[in-house]
């Protein structure tokens, strides 16, 4: 990747990581670890990859973006709000009583193309979306993101099939696979490795990718473009709460609210890196 | 009798559709293995490219019809009504219910007349279910002529709308060449003080015989057609109930939560009326005949006559 994005990119995910403690914080609620654990992937395709348009959120060219693991919405509000979509002052306000940004997607607020939150079920409308390109001859691509612990939902696999069998090419499901889920480690939850060989199996062009190296990004999705009639499953290897040590790889922080000095903390950890960023 | 033409609903359906695929090219239908019994295979051998079959995976389907209609399409999801309300009824609720997409969802094999394959598919609670969902319009047709103006008065309406159709061939009482589907207006078929009789889908029929009987009988019934059970026609059952104080709702459904349900909800609000209900009771239903099965369960002329008229003997 060239030097300078790259720099762009990682202060943007800072900024985007900002966005997303600030949010859970003020709200008292939310699922921080695997927000975080996707900053990077959103940051990159909503400011190196999709094509969007914040002042027009519904042009019927743009890519489409399903967070099929709708809990980590406060990752996707922060890149819109960056990505100048909406203010960055309704993170907030994120989940409280009359605001805009709902605890889950909602297909009401701009650049939000769907409401998503109930597990497994965001896989099979892109499927939707993407299949709709294809009907039509449109060029846009469709884009989801799961959590490795949603893809024990059975509907996946019936999407995953689904996408195989329509040879939709122009579909990119990405799995974050940070390891956690609420209840533990996935492995001791209800397992659901191999994960690359299960999209393999089931007809997906299967890559790998290191969700916090934006080379490594940049890589997986350029190799995506190139797949011709397989849909394509990104398989990140990610750490859950990624940029605030005390909440890495800690399944205590996938659906909790820091206290104001845990937040004081994070902030101050995120600034500094983003300081650090800045200063080079 | 004999002379009846006699259609099933679910033919209507497919029907319908295959004839509104020229008129709306913007129309696709999605389908769950099941294309030969829900007659979508009518539209499918027509429209071939605009046929897409999602395999035994109605979950998924709902969700692929919601992403079709995010990007501008207007979707058929078809499948037997046990699984497109009953199974899918998360993934219709929160991938189309919420978002409110103008995603169709046409339930075929509805209700206790399924027959022969018994308890598993006769879906009784599919009514009951989408009432639950704000947003959602839900049609019941009687016949065949109602049923093909049901599918266009679907795609004209923006956002989703669920309709039930039978298995069972009924016969066909409205003139195409008068009939006019409003969605949302009730239609009144006789006008009597003694008991206003309120029925939907295939009990309209019965209800229409069951008005003659009581009619030879010196019993004066009101006969209503409500096709559209959500948004309900309140004012011609308000009307009804204050002519009459006497309801008496019939549906092919459960009793709990049905159109039973949501006549009781208007009067309760707005003309509290004695009411009686005529449906499946709370029991699960078991296989046999359609025709049989519908008299076993009280689903009949005959049952409304009874009915009825015992209840107007005790005003």
């Amino acid at each position: 990747m060239d030097a300078g994005l790259k720099k762009k990119l990682e202060i943007q995910a800072c900024k985007v990581r900002l966005g997303i403690i600030e949010g859970v914080f003020n709200a008292k609620s939310g699922h921080p670890g695997g927000s975080l654990s996707i900053a990077d992937t959103l940051t990159y395709l909503y400011f190196a990859k999709m094509n969007v348009y914040p002042d027009k959120p519904d042009e019927p060219g743009r890519d489409r973006f399903v967070l099929s693991k709708g809990h980590t919405a406060p990752a996707l509000y922060s890149t819109l709000a960056n990505r100048g979509f909406f203010s960055t002052d309704e993170l907030k306000s994120l989940r409280h009583i009359g605001a805009m940004l709902q605890g889950h997607p909602c297909i009401t607020i701009p650049g939000v193309d769907m409401s998503s939150g109930s597990l497994g079920q965001g896989i099979s409308v892109a499927c939707g979306m993407a299949l709709s390109a294809k009907i039509s001859g449109d060029a846009y691509k469709v884009y989801t993101v799961l959590g490795d612990g949603e893809i024990q939902e059975g509907q996946v696999w019936e999407a995953a099939m689904f996408a195989a069998h329509y040879k939709l090419d122009n579909l990119v499901a990405v799995v974050d696979n940070n390891g956690l889920q609420i209840d533990g480690n996935i492995k001791d939850v209800m397992s659901p490795y191999p994960i690359v060989d299960k999209f393999k199996a089931f007809g997906w062009h299967v890559i790998e990718m290191d969700a916090h190296d934006f080379d490594s990004i940049e890589k997986a999705f350029n190799e995506a473009e190139t797949v011709c009639n397989q849909p394509v499953a990104i398989i990140q290897k990610s750490v859950k709460g990624k940029g605030v040590s005390f909440m890495e790889n800690n399944v205590s922080w996938h659906g909790t609210a820091p206290n104001a000095e845990q937040y004081e903390q994070a902030k101050s950890e995120l600034e500094a890196a983003l300081a650090e960023l800045e200063a080079n | 009798m004999a002379d009846v033409k006699k259609i099933a609903t679910r033919e209507s359906y497919g029907n319908a559709l295959a004839e509104l695929g020229d008129k709306y090219d913007n129309l696709y239908v999605l389908d769950a293995d099941l294309a030969a019994a829900t007659k979508t295979g009518i539209f499918k051998k027509k429209f071939p490219e605009r046929h897409f079959d999602c395999g035994i995976a109605e979950a998924n389907m709902m969700g692929v019809a919601a992403g079709l209609a995010a990007t501008g399409k207007i979707p058929f999801a078809s499948t037997f009504a046990m699984f497109a309300a009953g199974r899918a009824f998360e993934q219709v609720r929160n991938s189309i219910g919420y978002p409110h997409l103008n995603v169709k969802i046409g339930a075929t094999h509805a209700g206790i007349s399924v027959g022969e394959d018994g308890a598993t598919h006769q879906c009784n609670e599919d009514i009951a279910l989408m009432r639950t969902i704000p947003g959602m319009v839900i049609i019941n047709p009687a016949d065949d002529v109602e049923a093909k103006a049901a599918v266009e008065a679907a795609i004209l309406h923006e956002g989703p709308v669920y309709m039930r159709f039978g298995r069972l061939a009924v016969p066909v009482f409205n003139d195409p060449a008068t009939y006019k589907f409003e969605l949302g207006k009730g239609i009144k078929l006789a006008d009597g003080e003694d008991i206003a009789i309120i029925a939907t889908g295939l009990m309209v029929n019965e209800a229409i015989e069951a008005e003659k009987q009581l009619r030879a009988n010196g019993i004066k019934a009101t006969v209503i057609n409500i096709h559209t059970i959500k948004p309900i026609d309140e004012d011609i059952i308000v009307e009804a109930a204050k002519k009459t104080g006497l309801v008496l709702t019939v549906e092919e459904h459960s009793v709990i939560g049905g159109l039973g349900s949501a006549v009781a909800d208007v009067l309760a609000a707005k003309c509290p009326t004695k009411l009686i209900k005529i449906g499946v009771n709370d029991e699960f239903g078991h296989s046999g005949p359609a025709v049989e099965l519908l008299k076993q369960f009280g689903l009949s002329a005959d049952n409304i006559v009874k009915t009825a008229t015992e209840a107007v003997k005790a005003k």
